[in-house]
């Protein structure tokens, strides 16, 4: 660990290509400590691949990613384990382990990273699951929790080890606007209250308004405007615009590439 | 065409490559989660072997009282009724205990397995033990891998016996075999060697779906159709498969 390191996690010149599909052309983000960090951008920009290149799940073409200072590109699988242990992920659907009660589902990373004492987990989890509101659950199985009791359980688990790093995707989709709001002020109560940084992938744009010190705009496989919530509403430029207000056409087109429409309709495009 | 021949051959190649290297990760990582993971291999016991016990005693026995009536009418042709016992015992401990089991097993639990694989994968369950640090293949894949294993050789001895009871209850409560002569002649005819060729087929044929089993589930599409397509692969791979080994066991065997 490097405490001169100003920053938490930075990205710098980050290259990442799929298939034929260049899904990042030289991204640069800083990730600062103890701030609500919101990623935006149209579905499709590549979201959750950073997610998962910031947790090397994948491995970028070329550019670095530092977290406290330290090329993750360098680590062996045992120093990337003990890496990934720093952070807490959120995944879309929660991702429980539907053959383990809620408790055990939360108890999991303690059984399996620390020796801890049954009566010492028991302790913890439940003083996790009560932070989420979801302590008289605990014996629930996930397969009869709602969608948004699932995202708690799974926020809880993600924080059972107390992580430095509290990773978040699309936590909003898919759910009422009262699990919404309760979701909302768990993320912002878990980064000051738990002294964490977080970085909050989405599109909701109203949520993040609400819970986010800063927000990176990406398009085009580029930062295209970064700033707090209000610059953000407030800047000019068309495709933030766009996206911060939910007009249909604009830089993001509506129609995906396609051949002309009158030329198609009548079977030219065939020859 | 040639250069699609190619590709595919290319292609073929490249999956058993990673297949094989997959095959001796599962070995490599089976002692750590024998000594330190044994609940969870039992648990996977209980799914694979336990729950298939109904349907493989059920066939079994039928298959055993198939073997009775076939033996008796077969051989009663040349008068040697009374061999049927030893008929019954060298089919189902060289051929069919093994073989049918191993079938069965590929239908009830291996596709058990690839579809539960599959959709932890296609639910990101996967992912997320990754993300907390945990290995999959040794959480998830290897206990299920050694379950299966572990039942197979097991369940094929339980098919075996209940075999031979289908034939005893067919041929000799039945037909009117003697008793003595059918217990008799199969104590003559059988021998050791015979047993080690069932007890080596059934530990092949296991250790062959189990391994079918939890790759196709590990490489599974994850959408409900890719999962849908792992499933299926399971039973084709594992039944020929199990086939074409029973083959070069029995051709080296003889």
């Amino acid at each position: 660990m490097n405490d001169a390191a100003e920053y938490l996690i930075e990205i710098r010149d980050l290259h990442y290509t799929r298939g034929q599909r260049a899904i990042f052309t030289g991204l640069n983000i800083c990730i600062p400590r103890g701030q609500v960090i919101a990623i935006m951008g149209p579905s499709g920009t590549g979201k959750t691949t950073l997610l998962h290149l910031i947790t090397r799940q994948l491995v970028p073409d070329s550019g670095t990613i530092l977290v406290d200072g330290v090329d993750i590109a360098t680590l062996n699988q045992k120093e990337l384990y003990r890496l990934r242990r720093r952070f807490g992920v959120l995944f879309q659907n929660g991702a429980l382990l539907t053959d383990l009660s809620v408790f055990e589902n939360v108890a999991f990373p303690l059984r399996e990273h620390t020796d801890l004492p049954n009566r010492l987990i028991r302790h913890v989890v439940l003083t996790k699951l009560h932070a989420v509101g979801l302590r008289g659950a605990a014996d629930m199985m996930p397969a009869e929790l709602s969608g948004g009791m699932a995202r708690r359980v799974a926020l809880a688990r993600a924080m059972v080890m107390d992580p430095d790093i509290l990773i978040y995707d699309e936590p909003f989709v898919g759910l009422d606007p009262i699990s919404m709001g309760v979701i909302v002020r768990l993320v912002r109560k878990m980064n000051d209250v738990l002294g964490v940084s977080s970085i909050l992938v989405s599109h909701d744009v109203q949520e993040i308004t609400a819970v986010a010190d800063r927000s990176y705009l990406i398009s085009d496989g580029k930062v295209a405007a970064s700033g707090s919530p209000d610059e953000l509403n407030k800047a000019s430029s068309d495709l933030v615009r766009q996206f911060m207000h939910g007009m249909a056409d604009g830089p993001v087109a509506f129609h995906f590439d396609a051949p002309d429409y009158a030329e198609q309709l009548l079977g030219r495009d065939a020859e | 065409m040639l250069k699609d021949l190619y590709r595919t051959f290319l292609e073929f190649l490249r999956t058993f490559g990673a297949l094989q290297l997959f095959f001796l990760r599962l070995i490599a990582y089976s002692p750590a989660v024998l000594v330190r993971r044994f609940g969870l291999v039992v648990v996977q016991v209980f799914n694979a072997g336990a729950l298939s016990l109904v349907i493989i005693m059920t066939c079994g026995f039928f298959v055993g009282g198939v073997l009775g009536l076939q033996g008796y009418s077969n051989l009663a042709k040349f008068n040697a009724e009374d061999s049927v016992g030893a008929f019954a015992a060298l089919s189902l401990l060289k051929e069919l205990g093994p073989v049918i089991t191993a079938l069965l097993f590929a239908g009830r639990a291996g596709t058990a397995l690839a579809s539960e694989i599959g959709l932890m994968r296609a639910t990101e369950q996967l992912s997320a033990m990754e993300m907390m640090a945990v290995d999959p293949l040794r959480r998830v894949l290897v206990p299920r891998f050694l379950g299966a294993v572990i039942s197979m050789p097991m369940l094929t001895a339980i098919f075996c016996v209940l075999g031979l009871l289908g034939a005893h209850l067919v041929a000799v409560d039945m037909l009117g075999v003697d008793s003595g002569a059918f217990w008799q002649q199969m104590r003559s005819s059988v021998e050791s060697s015979d047993v080690w060729e069932g007890i080596i087929k059934s530990v092949v044929f296991g250790i062959a779906a189990s391994l079918f089993a939890v790759w196709e589930g590990y490489n599974a599409i994850p959408t409900a159709e890719g999962v849908g397509r792992a499933t299926t692969r399971t039973v084709v791979i594992t039944a020929v498969s199990v086939l074409v080994l029973d083959f070069m066991i029995t051709a080296v065997a003889i």
